[in-house]
């Protein structure tokens, strides 16, 4: 049968050949239109390929592990540091030595045990309603909880991993009994159920839904872009604390090596050439994300939002503690 | 001429005694099948053997009692909606004759190459407080509370809308072939047309409806990007939960293999209603005889028609073209020719392999029928209800391992130098899709062969004809509406499948379903509308052939 004979010569054709010894093969959480341009410039740069696949961090993780010592990847790139702290938990990654990331990268952004480095970093913030809000009534995360923002605050749901890190973070300062309460009161303030993404949450608090949301910068800089007359604006939160929760929440973009790459010293320069002032602000910009270098200026949007003081507990805390977080969460009702 | 045997019911032995059957080449090769299936379904369960440290108790604690009672309402308000829809419109569309009859015969089935989250996005966008109806409102009239729609309420009216389709298309063909002939029994026995229909003509519908409300609950059930948008907690969102939140893939595993049970039990409930009920019949009638409406009904007719159309289809599809119209200049390059190439060829290929197997399948069971066989079958049909990505690795752990093996093997014995020999193949691809898929070919395969009388079968063999000729000659021409029917189904399914798509695609073999994953993975919805387009531009494709040629064999 025809179909039958098509179907196996395509397939023998499809049989990916062995990759050659320069070649770089990434497995990436990071979407094409974010990294694509970026390996563009890499392989124009150095003339070496880079073939990679993208999928979530779950499915990608699940098949690092199934295909063990005979994975074609090189590198693992994720969106947010607990999947590479739980990455580096089962043991798909490996340590790598680099003075270049060392000096790139700070210490708060990359695994203490040299297994995972920010290459961006992502600001969760507060996004307000400036024709009912005044940036004077706005203080912390934790604030939030108060009552006085009953029925005025909108969250993204609690599914995301953006706020299980956030959540992560109040528990390395507050404890878990003390940060529950917290959520609580978020919960309680909430003006209406959790919404599926930041864009939605924002959407809500300019039309007046609600009054204050928390959000990833990016997110704010795509809506303000397309729609400018918006009545939203940017708070910096936590700037005046003294104590571990000190600081605007940031999570990373980042990468390491695999356990098993068959190119580990390509890996590892693709990495290094990425936390460089070359590829800093391509790979920050594309998305209106910071860079992760602190000698690499943010893009002149995002930079216009002002400059704020990060929190700077290492954002491995964000992988170890986010079961913790979530099952908090769970038990304080948000959804 | 018409040639049909009314309410025949055949014979067979009851779905709850076991009888050990006389083994025969058609069970093994019914068995083999779903061994196939079975391959992931006991990876999922061997996830019993490793412990998902106490996530499980803490689901079971503050999660699941809430998301099961979810789940059922879910199923319950959905089995509603997508049965009353699927069946009032196949009724109208094959026993009625209204203005734009012939029209919303093709037309009706096309929310099905929408994917449901894209309907719920944009019924969310529309609909809620931001969007512009509830805006528009609040300006002419003032603060004001109107019904939410992210609610329970509204993931019932969102997945009825998405799902109809499968009820309405099994339902119609159900009609078309056999409606007629009860209607005028019904009216020879003195019942009037509502009886008729009531009493007669949907009690003989309901093995094709039951097949096609299956596929929309199990469908629903593995659901997880509708689920998403709406942040309504089922047991597919726990899974996810389980895996992605809490990093645990065995605790993940362990739900799911809970819900493939419940799946089972289903299952055997929907089998033995149908079991009791098993008519076959041949006849092509309704074109000549339909209803002819009275002026009010029949406008009454072309507006329900013409309304549950838009808000299924039309609207969400201008909203999506809106959406594309700002991005195309910037989105749309000569990669898209390759995305849509991959996903053509893909979902084509995939269609033809799930409408062999399934035919296979359910041919064995007219062969050798028996409750050994349906579990078979059942078995064989049960990857459609598991959430794709847990099915994904469950495929993905197996190939892996085999991989490993022939590498290592290769190595030591002939020099091998590479790392994949299976995995990063389009045959894993498309076995993946055959496993997920086998059980929308199916249902409309094997609720068509029981449409065919067994005199059928006794006089061709009275006549010397051979199983296989049986099958070729005499049995496939009969049943190819039903044939067209699975192939577009498993083509848009295919066509619309992300999870697996991701995770078994070999490097650079990228489809439009994998660009919109791309774009709402960082929550650009409006620029996933261009990709979310071409599918089901390309979906279309399959949709219209499908009614052209349905209409062909039956008029």
């Amino acid at each position: 049968m025809k179909p039958t004979r098509l179907l196996t010569a395509i397939a023998l054709c499809a049989v990916a050949l062995p990759s050659l010894a320069e070649d770089v093969v990434v497995y990436s959480a990071r979407n094409e239109q974010l990294i694509k341009p970026l390996f563009d410039a890499y392989t124009r740069d150095t003339g070496v390929q880079i073939k990679f696949i993208t999928d979530k961090e779950g499915p990608l993780m699940a098949r690092l592990k199934a295909e063990g010592r005979n994975t074609p990847a090189d590198v693992l790139l994720t969106v947010d540091a607990g999947n590479l702290w739980q990455a580096s938990e089962e043991d798909l990654l490996r340590p790598i030595r680099s003075k270049t990331l060392q000096a790139n990268v700070p210490s708060h952004l990359r695994d203490p045990g040299n297994e995972w480095f920010g290459l961006s970093v992502r600001a969760r913030t507060l996004i307000y309603n400036t024709s009912k809000v005044k940036p004077s009534d706005l203080s912390t995360y934790e604030d939030l909880a108060n009552p006085k923002w009953k029925g005025r605050l909108c969250l993204r749901t609690s599914k995301k991993v953006y706020n299980q890190s956030l959540v992560a973070m109040m528990i390395t300062e507050y404890g878990e009994d003390k940060t529950e309460d917290m959520v609580r009161g978020w919960v309680s303030n909430l003006a209406t159920s959790p919404f599926p993404d930041d864009t939605k949450a924002m959407e809500a608090v300019a039309a007046g839904q609600c009054d204050v949301t928390l959000v990833n910068t990016y997110y704010y800089g795509r809506l303000m872009e397309k729609n400018p007359n918006l009545p939203l604006g940017i708070f910096w939160p936590n700037q005046n604390l003294k104590n571990k929760a000190a600081g605007v929440h940031v999570n990373i973009s980042g990468a390491g090596v695999t356990r098993y790459a068959k190119n580990p010293a390509g890996a590892q320069k693709l990495i290094e050439w990425l936390s460089s002032d070359k590829a800093q602000n391509l790979f920050a910009d594309v998305n209106m994300e910071y860079p992760v270098n602190p000698k690499n200026t943010p893009d002149k949007t995002v930079a216009a939002w002002g400059s704020f003081k990060q929190n700077l507990i290492n954002v491995k805390e964000a992988g170890s503690l986010q079961v913790q977080a979530v099952k908090l969460m769970d038990r304080a009702g948000y959804k | 001429m018409l040639s049909h045997s009314l309410a025949a019911p055949l014979k067979t032995p009851s779905a709850g005694v076991f009888v050990w059957p006389r083994f025969s080449g058609w069970m093994a090769l019914a068995l083999l099948i779903a061994a196939l299936v079975l391959v992931p379904v006991a990876v999922t369960f061997s996830s019993f053997t490793q412990t998902g440290g106490d996530i499980l108790a803490h689901l079971t604690e503050f999660v699941l009692p809430e998301l099961i009672g979810n789940t059922l309402w879910l199923v319950l308000g959905v089995g509603i909606g997508v049965s009353v829809l699927g069946v009032s419109l196949a009724w109208l569309v094959a026993m009625c004759e209204f203005p734009g009859r012939r029209l919303f015969d093709w037309a009706l089935l096309l929310p099905l190459a929408l994917p449901a989250y894209v309907t719920a996005f944009v019924a969310i966008g529309l609909l809620d407080f931001t969007g512009p109806l509830q805006t528009a409102l609040r300006e002419a009239f003032g603060p004001m509370t109107l019904p939410e729609i992210r609610s329970r309420g509204g993931v019932i009216f969102v997945m009825s809308l998405a799902l109809y389709p499968y009820v309405y298309l099994i339902a119609k063909n159900a009609f078309s072939t056999q409606g007629a002939i009860a209607l005028e029994a019904a009216q020879s026995l003195g019942l009037s047309r509502t009886q008729g229909f009531f009493k007669v003509a949907l009690p003989m519908a309901r093995p094709w409806i039951a097949a096609g409300l299956m596929l929309a609950l199990m469908e629903t059930l593995a659901d997880f990007g509708t689920m998403a948008i709406f942040n309504y907690d089922t047991f597919t969102t726990a899974i996810y939960k389980a895996w992605y939140s809490l990093f645990s893939l065995a605790a993940a595993a362990q739900l799911a293999s809970i819900l493939i049970v419940f799946v089972l039990i289903a299952v055997v409930f929907e089998q033995r209603s149908r079991t009791q009920m098993r008519y076959s019949s041949v006849g092509r009638s309704a074109a000549s005889r339909r209803i002819k409406l009275s002026p009010t009904l029949a406008g009454l007719a072309f507006l329900y028609a013409s309304t549950v159309l838009a808000i299924a289809f039309i609207i969400p599809v201008t909203q999506l073209a809106l959406w594309a119209h700002e991005v195309i200049d910037t989105d749309l390059d000569s990669r898209y020719w390759a995305f849509a190439w991959h996903s053509l060829l893909l979902a084509g290929m995939g269609a033809l392999m799930v409408v062999g197997v399934a035919l296979l399948l359910a041919y064995a069971g007219r062969q050798r029928p028996g409750s050994f066989m349906m579990w078979t079958q059942r078995l064989a049909t049960i990857g459609y209800a598991f959430p794709g990505a847990v099915l994904a690795v469950g495929l993905f752990i197996p190939v892996a391992w085999l991989d490993n093996w022939l590498i290592d093997t290769g190595r030591t014995w002939f020099g091998f130098e590479g790392y994949e020999v299976l995995k990063g193949t389009l045959l894993v691809m498309l076995l993946a899709y055959l496993v997920r898929f086998l059980a929308v070919g199916f249902g409309p395969i094997d609720s068509g062969l029981h449409r065919i009388t067994r005199n059928v079968d006794e006089a061709a063999r009275n006549l010397g004809t051979s199983a296989t000729g049986l099958l070729t000659r005499v049995h496939l021409p009969m049943l190819r509406a039903s044939l067209i029917t699975a192939a577009a189904f498993a083509f848009v399914d295919i066509m619309k499948e992300m999870p697996i798509t991701l995770m078994t695609r070999p490097f650079g073999w990228d489809t439009l379903a994998v660009r919109v994953f791309e774009m709402t993975s960082e929550g650009e919805w409006e620029r996933a509308a261009l990709p979310s387009l071409a599918i089901i531009i390309a979906g279309i494709i399959p949709i219209i052939l499908l009614t052209w040629r349905g209409s062909r064999t039956h008029n």
